[in-house]
Protein backbone atom coordinates (compact mmCIF):
# COMPACT_ATOMS: atom_id res chain seq x y z
CA UNK A 1 0.00 0.00 0.00
CA UNK A 2 1.49 3.65 -0.94
CA UNK A 3 1.13 6.26 1.73
CA UNK A 4 -1.27 8.03 -0.81
CA UNK A 5 -4.14 5.16 -1.04
CA UNK A 6 -7.06 6.94 0.01
CA UNK A 7 -8.52 5.70 3.29
CA UNK A 8 -11.41 3.78 2.79
CA UNK A 9 -13.28 3.71 5.68
CA UNK A 10 -12.03 5.79 8.83
CA UNK A 11 -13.89 5.26 12.16
CA UNK A 12 -13.05 8.06 14.84
CA UNK A 13 -14.40 8.76 18.42
CA UNK A 14 -17.39 6.32 17.78
CA UNK A 15 -19.66 6.09 20.73
CA UNK A 16 -22.82 3.60 21.62
CA UNK A 17 -24.69 4.25 25.13
CA UNK A 18 -27.60 2.13 25.60
CA UNK A 19 -28.50 1.48 29.15
CA UNK A 20 -24.65 1.20 29.64
CA UNK A 21 -22.22 2.34 27.41
CA UNK A 22 -21.24 -0.60 24.61
CA UNK A 23 -18.73 0.81 22.58
CA UNK A 24 -16.72 3.44 23.94
CA UNK A 25 -14.66 5.60 21.34
CA UNK A 26 -13.80 3.26 18.60
CA UNK A 27 -11.18 4.55 16.25
CA UNK A 28 -9.34 3.01 13.24
CA UNK A 29 -8.84 3.03 9.74
CA UNK A 30 -9.05 0.72 6.67
CA UNK A 31 -7.73 0.93 3.21
CA UNK A 32 -9.03 -1.04 -0.10
CA UNK A 33 -7.71 -4.13 0.11
CA UNK A 34 -6.90 -4.74 3.37
CA UNK A 35 -8.33 -6.83 6.47
CA UNK A 36 -9.14 -5.68 10.14
CA UNK A 37 -9.41 -7.95 12.40
CA UNK A 38 -11.71 -7.35 15.35
CA UNK A 39 -10.51 -10.10 17.96
CA UNK A 40 -12.99 -9.91 21.04
CA UNK A 41 -14.78 -12.31 23.93
CA UNK A 42 -18.36 -12.67 24.15
CA UNK A 43 -20.23 -9.30 25.09
CA UNK A 44 -17.50 -7.18 23.70
CA UNK A 45 -19.60 -4.89 21.60
CA UNK A 46 -18.26 -6.86 18.21
CA UNK A 47 -21.75 -7.36 17.24
CA UNK A 48 -22.98 -3.95 17.69
CA UNK A 49 -19.97 -2.14 15.99
CA UNK A 50 -20.59 -3.92 13.09
CA UNK A 51 -24.15 -2.69 13.10
CA UNK A 52 -22.86 0.84 13.55
CA UNK A 53 -21.06 0.55 10.24
CA UNK A 54 -23.98 -1.03 8.33
CA UNK A 55 -26.17 2.02 10.15
CA UNK A 56 -28.29 -0.91 11.78
CA UNK A 57 -27.76 1.25 15.10
CA UNK A 58 -26.76 4.75 15.17
CA UNK A 59 -23.94 5.34 17.01
CA UNK A 60 -24.29 8.06 20.11
CA UNK A 61 -21.20 10.28 18.58
CA UNK A 62 -18.40 9.92 16.62
CA UNK A 63 -18.06 9.68 12.71
CA UNK A 64 -17.22 6.85 9.93
CA UNK A 65 -16.06 8.17 6.88
CA UNK A 66 -16.30 6.32 3.39
CA UNK A 67 -14.06 7.06 0.86
CA UNK A 68 -13.49 10.17 2.94
CA UNK A 69 -17.02 11.27 3.06
CA UNK A 70 -19.15 11.18 6.15
CA UNK A 71 -21.63 8.36 6.18
CA UNK A 72 -24.49 10.80 7.41
CA UNK A 73 -24.86 12.47 4.60
CA UNK A 74 -25.33 9.28 2.51
CA UNK A 75 -28.94 7.83 3.00
CA UNK A 76 -29.25 4.20 4.94
CA UNK A 77 -29.97 2.39 2.17
CA UNK A 78 -27.09 3.14 0.00
CA UNK A 79 -24.54 3.03 2.71
CA UNK A 80 -25.69 -0.30 3.60
CA UNK A 81 -24.87 -1.51 -0.18
CA UNK A 82 -21.72 0.34 0.50
CA UNK A 83 -20.90 -1.50 3.69
CA UNK A 84 -22.39 -5.11 3.67
CA UNK A 85 -22.76 -6.92 6.27
CA UNK A 86 -22.55 -11.08 7.04
CA UNK A 87 -24.79 -11.74 10.30
CA UNK A 88 -23.70 -14.11 13.10
CA UNK A 89 -25.99 -16.91 12.20
CA UNK A 90 -26.92 -15.60 8.74
CA UNK A 91 -30.71 -15.81 8.15
CA UNK A 92 -31.85 -16.28 4.21
CA UNK A 93 -34.58 -15.68 2.65
CA UNK A 94 -36.94 -18.65 1.70
CA UNK A 95 -36.80 -19.61 -2.05
CA UNK A 96 -33.73 -20.95 -4.20
CA UNK A 97 -29.90 -19.99 -3.78
CA UNK A 98 -29.94 -17.95 -7.18
CA UNK A 99 -33.24 -16.09 -5.99
CA UNK A 100 -31.16 -15.71 -2.59
CA UNK A 101 -28.46 -14.13 -4.85
CA UNK A 102 -30.20 -11.62 -6.38
CA UNK A 103 -31.83 -10.37 -3.61
CA UNK A 104 -29.84 -7.32 -3.34
CA UNK A 105 -30.24 -6.31 -6.69
CA UNK A 106 -33.72 -6.91 -6.86
CA UNK A 107 -34.38 -4.46 -4.31
CA UNK A 108 -33.65 -1.65 -6.72
CA UNK A 109 -35.00 -3.31 -9.97
CA UNK A 110 -32.39 -4.97 -11.08
CA UNK A 111 -32.01 -8.57 -12.05
CA UNK A 112 -28.73 -10.68 -11.59
CA UNK A 113 -27.53 -11.91 -14.80
CA UNK A 114 -27.24 -16.01 -14.38
CA UNK A 115 -23.80 -16.03 -15.51
CA UNK A 116 -23.17 -13.24 -12.46
CA UNK A 117 -24.88 -15.79 -9.92
CA UNK A 118 -22.58 -18.32 -11.33
CA UNK A 119 -19.50 -16.41 -10.95
CA UNK A 120 -20.33 -15.31 -7.25
CA UNK A 121 -20.82 -18.96 -6.42
CA UNK A 122 -17.85 -19.54 -7.74
CA UNK A 123 -16.54 -17.06 -5.68
CA UNK A 124 -17.30 -18.26 -2.12
CA UNK A 125 -16.32 -22.03 -3.59
CA UNK A 126 -20.29 -23.25 -4.21
CA UNK A 127 -20.47 -25.44 -6.25
CA UNK A 128 -22.70 -23.68 -9.48
CA UNK A 129 -25.26 -26.63 -9.44
CA UNK A 130 -26.64 -25.24 -6.65
CA UNK A 131 -27.48 -22.84 -7.89
CA UNK A 132 -31.82 -24.19 -7.93
CA UNK A 133 -31.15 -26.01 -4.63
CA UNK A 134 -34.01 -24.55 -1.78
CA UNK A 135 -31.93 -21.92 0.71
CA UNK A 136 -33.44 -24.47 3.84
CA UNK A 137 -31.24 -27.33 2.64
CA UNK A 138 -28.17 -26.07 2.53
CA UNK A 139 -25.50 -27.13 5.44
CA UNK A 140 -24.82 -24.61 8.30
CA UNK A 141 -21.59 -23.75 6.30
CA UNK A 142 -23.25 -23.37 2.72
CA UNK A 143 -25.39 -21.10 4.06
CA UNK A 144 -22.49 -18.72 5.41
CA UNK A 145 -21.01 -18.92 1.90
CA UNK A 146 -24.24 -18.13 0.38
CA UNK A 147 -24.96 -15.35 2.79
CA UNK A 148 -21.44 -14.06 1.87
CA UNK A 149 -22.01 -14.32 -2.00
CA UNK A 150 -25.64 -12.91 -0.98
CA UNK A 151 -24.20 -9.21 0.09
CA UNK A 152 -21.24 -9.58 -2.59
CA UNK A 153 -23.89 -9.36 -5.19
CA UNK A 154 -23.95 -5.38 -4.04
CA UNK A 155 -20.76 -4.75 -4.85
CA UNK A 156 -19.92 -3.86 -1.38
CA UNK A 157 -16.96 -1.14 -1.24
CA UNK A 158 -16.55 -2.86 2.74
CA UNK A 159 -17.22 -5.85 3.29
CA UNK A 160 -18.32 -6.75 7.68
CA UNK A 161 -18.02 -10.51 8.44
CA UNK A 162 -19.66 -10.82 12.18
CA UNK A 163 -17.83 -14.46 13.31
CA UNK A 164 -18.70 -16.12 10.20
CA UNK A 165 -16.86 -19.64 11.38
CA UNK A 166 -18.09 -19.80 14.97
CA UNK A 167 -21.32 -22.27 14.49
CA UNK A 168 -18.93 -24.44 11.76
CA UNK A 169 -16.54 -27.59 12.12
CA UNK A 170 -12.69 -27.17 11.44
CA UNK A 171 -13.01 -28.51 8.04
CA UNK A 172 -15.80 -26.06 6.76
CA UNK A 173 -14.39 -23.40 9.37
CA UNK A 174 -11.54 -24.07 6.69
CA UNK A 175 -13.18 -23.68 3.49
CA UNK A 176 -15.32 -20.66 4.41
CA UNK A 177 -11.85 -18.62 5.40
CA UNK A 178 -10.24 -19.79 2.05
CA UNK A 179 -13.82 -17.88 0.59
CA UNK A 180 -13.11 -15.25 2.72
CA UNK A 181 -9.26 -15.01 1.85
CA UNK A 182 -10.07 -15.52 -2.03
CA UNK A 183 -13.40 -12.84 -2.06
CA UNK A 184 -10.51 -10.10 -0.50
CA UNK A 185 -7.81 -10.90 -3.15
CA UNK A 186 -9.91 -11.21 -6.19
CA UNK A 187 -12.30 -7.91 -5.19
CA UNK A 188 -9.40 -5.74 -3.56
CA UNK A 189 -12.17 -4.74 -1.07
CA UNK A 190 -11.92 -3.68 2.45
CA UNK A 191 -12.88 -6.35 5.21
CA UNK A 192 -13.76 -6.25 8.56
CA UNK A 193 -13.71 -9.36 10.26
CA UNK A 194 -15.25 -10.42 13.51
CA UNK A 195 -14.31 -13.27 15.56
CA UNK A 196 -13.13 -14.46 19.39
CA UNK A 197 -11.01 -16.93 18.39
CA UNK A 198 -7.38 -16.36 18.63
CA UNK A 199 -6.03 -18.88 16.26
CA UNK A 200 -8.40 -17.92 13.35
CA UNK A 201 -7.45 -14.22 14.14
CA UNK A 202 -3.74 -15.48 13.69
CA UNK A 203 -4.70 -17.29 10.29
CA UNK A 204 -5.85 -13.97 8.84
CA UNK A 205 -2.85 -12.27 9.35
CA UNK A 206 -3.90 -8.92 9.20
CA UNK A 207 -4.38 -5.57 11.35
CA UNK A 208 -5.91 -6.87 14.74
CA UNK A 209 -8.30 -4.53 16.70
CA UNK A 210 -8.88 -6.64 20.37
CA UNK A 211 -12.11 -5.62 21.81
CA UNK A 212 -13.11 -5.59 25.11
CA UNK A 213 -16.18 -3.99 27.63
CA UNK A 214 -16.37 -1.96 23.93
CA UNK A 215 -13.18 -0.16 24.54
CA UNK A 216 -9.95 -0.94 22.32
CA UNK A 217 -7.85 -3.46 24.15
CA UNK A 218 -4.86 -3.18 21.92
CA UNK A 219 -4.19 -2.29 18.08
CA UNK A 220 -1.82 -3.85 15.81
CA UNK A 221 -0.04 -7.26 14.42
CA UNK A 222 -1.21 -10.14 16.57
CA UNK A 223 2.16 -10.70 17.20
CA UNK A 224 2.92 -7.24 18.53
CA UNK A 225 0.35 -7.21 20.35
CA UNK A 226 1.12 -10.30 22.11
CA UNK A 227 4.90 -9.46 22.14
CA UNK A 228 4.23 -6.34 23.62
CA UNK A 229 2.86 -8.08 26.91
CA UNK A 230 -0.65 -8.93 28.33
CA UNK A 231 -1.98 -5.67 29.33
CA UNK A 232 -4.39 -5.42 32.03
CA UNK A 233 -7.75 -6.19 29.19
CA UNK A 234 -6.18 -8.45 27.39
CA UNK A 235 -5.44 -10.33 30.51
CA UNK A 236 -8.87 -10.12 31.01
CA UNK A 237 -9.84 -11.14 27.95
CA UNK A 238 -8.02 -14.63 28.09
CA UNK A 239 -9.20 -15.37 31.23
CA UNK A 240 -12.54 -14.71 30.17
CA UNK A 241 -11.94 -16.58 27.24
CA UNK A 242 -11.12 -19.62 29.13
CA UNK A 243 -14.03 -19.88 31.02
CA UNK A 244 -16.22 -19.35 27.89
CA UNK A 245 -14.49 -22.38 26.38
CA UNK B 1 -86.49 -15.42 31.02
CA UNK B 2 -86.66 -14.78 34.76
CA UNK B 3 -83.94 -12.94 36.61
CA UNK B 4 -83.23 -16.04 38.51
CA UNK B 5 -82.19 -17.93 35.47
CA UNK B 6 -80.14 -15.07 34.35
CA UNK B 7 -78.15 -15.65 38.16
CA UNK B 8 -78.08 -19.65 37.85
CA UNK B 9 -76.21 -18.59 34.53
CA UNK B 10 -73.88 -17.05 36.25
CA UNK B 11 -72.51 -20.32 38.11
CA UNK B 12 -70.62 -20.98 34.55
CA UNK B 13 -68.51 -17.89 34.78
CA UNK B 14 -68.17 -18.94 38.26
CA UNK B 15 -66.89 -22.53 36.97
CA UNK B 16 -64.49 -20.84 34.51
CA UNK B 17 -62.82 -18.79 37.70
CA UNK B 18 -62.65 -21.65 39.64
CA UNK B 19 -60.89 -23.43 36.53
CA UNK B 20 -58.30 -20.78 36.03
CA UNK B 21 -57.42 -20.66 39.52
CA UNK B 22 -56.86 -24.58 40.17
CA UNK B 23 -54.93 -24.23 37.30
CA UNK B 24 -53.23 -21.13 38.04
CA UNK B 25 -54.33 -19.38 34.94
CA UNK B 26 -53.99 -16.37 36.54
CA UNK B 27 -56.87 -15.27 34.76
CA UNK B 28 -59.73 -15.62 37.70
CA UNK B 29 -59.17 -11.62 38.65
CA UNK B 30 -59.78 -10.73 34.72
CA UNK B 31 -62.71 -13.29 34.41
CA UNK B 32 -64.18 -11.54 37.16
CA UNK B 33 -63.68 -7.76 36.79
CA UNK B 34 -64.44 -8.35 32.84
CA UNK B 35 -67.97 -10.51 33.70
CA UNK B 36 -68.91 -7.57 36.48
CA UNK B 37 -68.24 -5.29 33.51
CA UNK B 38 -70.17 -6.56 30.94
CA UNK B 39 -73.21 -6.97 33.03
CA UNK B 40 -73.03 -3.54 34.62
CA UNK B 41 -72.68 -2.45 31.03
CA UNK B 42 -74.80 -4.53 29.82
CA UNK B 43 -77.98 -3.16 31.82
CA UNK B 44 -76.97 0.23 31.94
CA UNK B 45 -77.00 0.30 27.95
CA UNK B 46 -80.27 -1.59 27.99
CA UNK B 47 -81.73 1.51 29.70
CA UNK B 48 -79.74 3.89 27.49
CA UNK B 49 -81.23 2.04 24.34
CA UNK B 50 -84.34 1.91 25.51
CA UNK B 51 -84.10 5.97 24.99
CA UNK B 52 -81.49 5.95 21.98
CA UNK B 53 -84.06 4.35 19.94
CA UNK B 54 -86.35 6.53 20.34
CA UNK B 55 -84.07 9.66 18.75
CA UNK B 56 -84.55 10.02 14.71
CA UNK B 57 -82.26 13.27 14.08
CA UNK B 58 -79.94 11.36 11.54
CA UNK B 59 -76.71 14.04 13.62
CA UNK B 60 -77.19 12.32 16.62
CA UNK B 61 -76.85 8.80 15.10
CA UNK B 62 -73.45 9.70 13.80
CA UNK B 63 -72.69 11.48 16.64
CA UNK B 64 -73.63 8.13 19.11
CA UNK B 65 -71.62 6.18 16.47
CA UNK B 66 -68.45 8.41 16.38
CA UNK B 67 -68.40 8.17 20.09
CA UNK B 68 -68.48 4.16 19.65
CA UNK B 69 -65.99 4.57 17.49
CA UNK B 70 -63.94 6.51 19.47
CA UNK B 71 -63.80 3.95 22.45
CA UNK B 72 -63.13 1.23 20.34
CA UNK B 73 -60.08 2.87 18.81
CA UNK B 74 -58.97 3.72 22.49
CA UNK B 75 -59.04 -0.44 23.71
CA UNK B 76 -57.69 -1.31 20.53
CA UNK B 77 -54.72 1.32 20.02
CA UNK B 78 -53.79 0.18 23.75
CA UNK B 79 -53.07 -3.37 22.02
CA UNK B 80 -50.59 -1.66 19.95
CA UNK B 81 -48.94 0.21 22.45
CA UNK B 82 -45.74 -0.51 21.76
CA UNK B 83 -46.19 1.01 18.17
CA UNK B 84 -46.09 5.07 17.82
CA UNK B 85 -49.46 6.82 17.57
CA UNK B 86 -51.42 3.20 18.15
CA UNK B 87 -54.33 4.59 18.99
CA UNK B 88 -54.35 7.29 15.89
CA UNK B 89 -54.04 4.20 14.23
CA UNK B 90 -56.43 2.45 15.91
CA UNK B 91 -59.27 4.77 15.81
CA UNK B 92 -58.75 5.66 11.65
CA UNK B 93 -58.68 2.29 10.43
CA UNK B 94 -62.11 1.49 12.25
CA UNK B 95 -63.24 4.63 11.57
CA UNK B 96 -62.21 3.50 7.78
CA UNK B 97 -63.44 -0.10 7.68
CA UNK B 98 -67.34 0.88 9.61
CA UNK B 99 -67.97 4.10 7.99
CA UNK B 100 -67.03 2.47 4.22
CA UNK B 101 -69.10 -0.43 4.80
CA UNK B 102 -72.02 1.25 7.11
CA UNK B 103 -72.27 3.86 3.95
CA UNK B 104 -72.04 1.22 1.44
CA UNK B 105 -74.75 -0.35 2.84
CA UNK B 106 -76.64 2.01 3.67
CA UNK B 107 -76.54 3.38 0.41
CA UNK B 108 -77.71 0.15 -0.83
CA UNK B 109 -81.01 0.38 0.87
CA UNK B 110 -79.66 -2.78 3.18
CA UNK B 111 -80.20 -0.65 6.65
CA UNK B 112 -81.95 2.35 6.76
CA UNK B 113 -81.09 5.48 8.92
CA UNK B 114 -83.47 4.57 11.43
CA UNK B 115 -81.67 4.13 14.85
CA UNK B 116 -82.94 0.75 15.15
CA UNK B 117 -80.94 0.01 12.19
CA UNK B 118 -78.28 2.36 12.74
CA UNK B 119 -77.38 1.77 16.09
CA UNK B 120 -77.05 -2.27 16.84
CA UNK B 121 -75.91 -3.06 13.28
CA UNK B 122 -73.11 -0.15 13.45
CA UNK B 123 -72.72 -1.33 17.23
CA UNK B 124 -71.56 -5.13 15.29
CA UNK B 125 -69.65 -3.22 12.72
CA UNK B 126 -67.39 -1.11 14.67
CA UNK B 127 -67.16 -3.75 17.15
CA UNK B 128 -66.04 -6.50 15.06
CA UNK B 129 -63.78 -3.82 13.47
CA UNK B 130 -62.41 -3.42 16.96
CA UNK B 131 -60.95 -6.94 16.62
CA UNK B 132 -59.54 -6.58 13.61
CA UNK B 133 -57.88 -4.02 14.55
CA UNK B 134 -56.15 -5.34 17.61
CA UNK B 135 -55.10 -8.56 16.11
CA UNK B 136 -53.66 -6.73 13.19
CA UNK B 137 -52.10 -4.87 15.82
CA UNK B 138 -51.15 -7.28 18.08
CA UNK B 139 -50.17 -9.72 14.98
CA UNK B 140 -48.17 -7.02 13.53
CA UNK B 141 -46.14 -7.07 16.44
CA UNK B 142 -45.42 -10.68 16.98
CA UNK B 143 -44.71 -11.43 13.38
CA UNK B 144 -41.83 -8.42 13.43
CA UNK B 145 -40.26 -10.01 16.92
CA UNK B 146 -40.66 -13.35 15.65
CA UNK B 147 -39.02 -12.21 11.82
CA UNK B 148 -36.86 -9.68 13.43
CA UNK B 149 -33.49 -11.41 11.83
CA UNK B 150 -35.41 -12.22 8.42
CA UNK B 151 -36.26 -7.64 8.03
CA UNK B 152 -32.59 -6.78 9.12
CA UNK B 153 -30.97 -9.40 6.45
CA UNK B 154 -32.82 -7.28 4.56
CA UNK B 155 -32.23 -3.99 5.77
CA UNK B 156 -28.61 -4.70 5.51
CA UNK B 157 -28.81 -5.66 2.09
CA UNK B 158 -30.54 -2.39 1.09
CA UNK B 159 -34.11 -2.68 1.39
CA UNK B 160 -36.36 -0.27 2.45
CA UNK B 161 -38.69 -0.43 5.59
CA UNK B 162 -41.08 -1.98 2.88
CA UNK B 163 -39.49 -3.79 1.28
CA UNK B 164 -38.22 -5.27 4.34
CA UNK B 165 -41.91 -5.78 5.77
CA UNK B 166 -43.79 -7.45 3.22
CA UNK B 167 -43.46 -10.85 4.07
CA UNK B 168 -44.33 -9.71 7.55
CA UNK B 169 -47.08 -7.40 6.94
CA UNK B 170 -48.59 -9.94 4.53
CA UNK B 171 -48.37 -12.66 7.53
CA UNK B 172 -49.87 -10.01 10.21
CA UNK B 173 -52.58 -9.69 7.74
CA UNK B 174 -53.98 -13.18 6.99
CA UNK B 175 -53.43 -14.04 10.72
CA UNK B 176 -55.43 -11.26 11.84
CA UNK B 177 -58.21 -11.82 9.06
CA UNK B 178 -58.17 -15.53 9.91
CA UNK B 179 -61.05 -15.50 12.60
CA UNK B 180 -63.09 -13.75 10.24
CA UNK B 181 -62.98 -16.12 7.58
CA UNK B 182 -63.66 -18.74 9.68
CA UNK B 183 -66.59 -17.45 10.77
CA UNK B 184 -67.58 -17.07 6.72
CA UNK B 185 -66.83 -20.83 5.90
CA UNK B 186 -68.43 -22.33 9.11
CA UNK B 187 -71.80 -19.82 9.53
CA UNK B 188 -74.54 -22.22 9.95
CA UNK B 189 -72.78 -24.93 10.48
CA UNK B 190 -70.92 -25.01 13.63
CA UNK B 191 -72.47 -21.89 14.73
CA UNK B 192 -75.44 -19.96 14.73
CA UNK B 193 -74.78 -16.08 14.85
CA UNK B 194 -76.15 -14.12 18.06
CA UNK B 195 -78.67 -12.17 15.42
CA UNK B 196 -80.06 -15.37 13.59
CA UNK B 197 -80.34 -17.01 17.10
CA UNK B 198 -81.90 -13.78 18.46
CA UNK B 199 -84.30 -13.30 16.13
CA UNK B 200 -85.57 -17.11 15.55
CA UNK B 201 -85.71 -17.48 19.48
CA UNK B 202 -87.61 -14.68 18.83
CA UNK B 203 -90.05 -16.14 17.13
CA UNK B 204 -89.16 -14.70 13.39
CA UNK B 205 -88.89 -16.90 10.30
CA UNK B 206 -85.34 -18.93 9.84
CA UNK B 207 -85.66 -17.37 6.08
CA UNK B 208 -85.93 -14.03 6.63
CA UNK B 209 -83.00 -14.45 9.56
CA UNK B 210 -81.02 -16.00 7.14
CA UNK B 211 -81.21 -12.88 4.57
CA UNK B 212 -80.34 -10.40 7.69
CA UNK B 213 -77.33 -12.72 8.78
CA UNK B 214 -75.70 -12.79 4.93
CA UNK B 215 -75.94 -8.89 4.51
CA UNK B 216 -74.63 -8.85 8.13
CA UNK B 217 -71.72 -11.42 7.64
CA UNK B 218 -70.98 -9.29 3.90
CA UNK B 219 -70.53 -6.22 6.16
CA UNK B 220 -68.59 -7.95 8.90
CA UNK B 221 -66.11 -9.28 6.71
CA UNK B 222 -65.57 -6.27 4.91
CA UNK B 223 -65.70 -3.78 8.08
CA UNK B 224 -62.66 -6.57 9.24
CA UNK B 225 -60.80 -6.83 5.61
CA UNK B 226 -60.45 -2.75 5.47
CA UNK B 227 -59.86 -2.24 9.33
CA UNK B 228 -57.05 -5.26 9.34
CA UNK B 229 -55.20 -3.33 5.85
CA UNK B 230 -55.68 -0.50 6.90
CA UNK B 231 -54.17 -0.88 10.54
CA UNK B 232 -50.79 -3.15 9.12
CA UNK B 233 -50.00 -0.65 6.52
CA UNK B 234 -50.49 2.45 8.88
CA UNK B 235 -48.65 0.91 11.72
CA UNK B 236 -45.77 -1.08 10.03
CA UNK B 237 -43.72 2.41 9.32
CA UNK B 238 -43.26 3.13 13.11
CA UNK B 239 -41.25 -0.36 13.68
CA UNK B 240 -38.87 1.95 12.03
CA UNK B 241 -37.14 5.27 12.62
CA UNK B 242 -36.28 8.01 10.48
CA UNK B 243 -32.73 6.10 9.74
CA UNK B 244 -34.48 2.86 8.44
CA UNK B 245 -33.09 1.18 11.87
CA UNK B 246 -35.73 -1.28 13.32
CA UNK B 247 -36.25 0.14 16.24
CA UNK B 248 -38.97 -1.73 18.56
CA UNK B 249 -37.18 -3.15 21.77
CA UNK B 250 -36.63 -6.49 21.82
CA UNK B 251 -39.23 -6.79 24.40
CA UNK B 252 -42.47 -6.36 23.75
N1 LIG C 1 -30.02 -2.74 21.91
C1 LIG C 1 -29.28 -3.01 22.98
N2 LIG C 1 -29.65 -2.55 24.19
C2 LIG C 1 -28.93 -2.80 25.30
N3 LIG C 1 -27.82 -3.53 25.28
C3 LIG C 1 -27.39 -4.03 24.12
C4 LIG C 1 -28.09 -3.80 22.90
N4 LIG C 1 -27.43 -4.42 21.90
C5 LIG C 1 -26.37 -5.00 22.47
N5 LIG C 1 -26.33 -4.78 23.80
C6 LIG C 1 -25.29 -5.26 24.73
O1 LIG C 1 -24.05 -4.89 24.22
C7 LIG C 1 -23.09 -5.87 24.54
C8 LIG C 1 -22.33 -6.25 23.31
O2 LIG C 1 -23.14 -7.05 22.49
P1 LIG C 1 -22.58 -7.67 21.13
O3 LIG C 1 -23.68 -8.50 20.55
O4 LIG C 1 -22.06 -6.58 20.30
O5 LIG C 1 -21.41 -8.60 21.64
P2 LIG C 1 -20.43 -9.52 20.80
O6 LIG C 1 -19.07 -9.04 21.07
O7 LIG C 1 -20.86 -9.58 19.39
O8 LIG C 1 -20.65 -10.93 21.50
P3 LIG C 1 -20.69 -12.39 20.85
O9 LIG C 1 -19.28 -12.83 20.66
O10 LIG C 1 -21.37 -13.21 21.91
O11 LIG C 1 -21.49 -12.32 19.60
C9 LIG C 1 -23.83 -7.02 25.18
O12 LIG C 1 -23.60 -6.95 26.58
C10 LIG C 1 -25.27 -6.76 24.85
O13 LIG C 1 -26.09 -7.21 25.88
MG1 LIG D 1 -21.65 -11.04 18.18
Amino acid sequence: MTSQTQTLLQVSALCLKKDRPILENIHFSLNRGEMLVVLGPSGSGKSTLLRCLNRLESATTGTVCLEGRCTEDISARELRRHIGLVFQEPELLPGTVFENLGTGPKLIGETLEENEGLALLESVGLDPAFKNKRSETLSVGEKQRLALAQVLANQPRVLLLDEPTSALDPLSTETVESAILKVQKDNNIGMILVTHDMDQARRMNSATLVLVDGKIAAYGTLDTILQSGATHLIKRFFSKQDKNS
Amino acid sequence: MQNESLLLAYILVMIAMAISWKNRLEIEKDILGASVRATLQLIAVGFVLEWILTIDRMLYLVLILVVMTAVAGWVSGNRGRPLPYSHAIAWFSIAFGSFATFGVLWYAGVIQSEARFAIPLGGMIIGNSMKAASLAMNRLLAETEHRRRQIETLLALGASPKQAMEQTVRQAAKAALIPTIDTLKTVGLVHLPGIMTGYIVAGGSPLTAVKYQLAIMYMLTGASAMTCLATVLLAYRGCFNKSEQLILDRSF
